[in-house]
């Protein structure tokens, strides 16, 4: 199992990669900065178990807050707005 | 198949599913009894069990708080049995709002609301709901306070969501069985908000 490397309040950074394969990190959010709202546990990598192996070692996955407005900059709404998206460590910086 | 009528021949996936479900049955992995009663389990499943889960948080500030901190745990109490899910309750108050999607597919807390309804699995919700929620909620006839903030809760990896609408003024004295039949699917998912009718 890998160590959580992060705790809520922290601010993170979406890896901007874009490599083959089942993603569970969205589209939309990779590169953008958000707060790490909670950890949720370690979970099997997505990515491995896809391709029929393990997904170990686990993966800690973290649910991370962003600011509407900055993820879409014609936002419009309550600047409090938020979106919160469940992100695997590996992809975050 | 029963049905009268005229002939209609499966589609593409029903022909998959048929085959596939007849191999493994040939080939001894599975029985016929095993999957007719998964099959009835799911259909088991209604937005009923996550209704009495809201009521009892409604009625009982100490299960609320039970709810809020542990999903899991909360709903084992009320002898809803959910394996293998990690439910994320959040509550809705007159400062936020929080609506449920999963952008990637159409992950969704089954065991407490059942099978999800085709407008969550449809493209149109799925990419609309994270970047334009308040246009998707009027479409759905709810419009909110100018104040209130929304928080969306994409769904993408492990944990499954489940939010805990207000409730509405009218309501005092009510028993939980009343309660629970105001919350609907909808007021779980976060695309409605519950009414003291």
């Amino acid at each position: 199992m890998v160590e959580a490397r992060f705790r809520r309040g922290d601010r993170v950074h979406v890896r901007a990669a874009y490599p083959l394969g089942h993603i569970r990190t969205p589209y939309y959010i990779r590169g953008h900065s958000g707060v790490i709202e909670r950890l949720c546990g370690s979970f099997g990598n997505p990515e491995e178990l896809a391709q029929q192996r393990s997904g170990e070692p686990k993966q800690p996955l973290y649910r991370v807050r962003f600011l509407q407005k900055d993820v879409w900059p014609a936002y419009r709404g309550n600047p409090g707005d938020l979106l919160e998206v469940e992100i695997f460590q590996h992809w975050l910086e | 198949m029963s049905e009268a009528g005229r002939y209609q021949p499966y589609s593409y996936f029903q022909l998959m599913e048929v085959s596939l479900r007849e191999l493994l049955v040939e080939k001894g992995i599975l029985t016929e009894a095993q999957v007719a009663e998964t099959v009835e389990d799911m259909r088991q499943r209604s937005p009923e069990r996550g209704a009495r889960v809201v009521a009892r948080a409604w009625v009982s500030d100490s299960y609320r708080k039970k709810l809020l901190e542990d999903g899991t745990k909360a709903c084992e109490e009320l002898g809803l049995d959910v394996p293998a899910l990690r439910l994320i309750v959040v509550e809705n108050t007159p400062q936020a709002h929080n609506m449920i999607v999963c952008t990637l597919c159409s992950c969704y807390p089954r065991m407490l609301l059942g099978i999800p309804p085709d407008w969550y699995k449809s493209r149109n919700y799925r990419s609309r709901a994270v970047r334009e929620p308040r246009a998707v909620l009027s479409e759905f006839g709810l419009f909110l306070e100018e104040g209130t903030a929304i928080r969306v809760h994409d769904s993408t990896a492990d944990m499954r969501y489940l939010v805990l609408p207000m409730r509405p003024a009218g309501t005092e004295g009510w028993s939980e069985e009343r309660l629970a039949s105001i919350v609907t699917r909808d007021c779980m998912i976060g695309v409605a908000v519950p009414k003291a009718n």
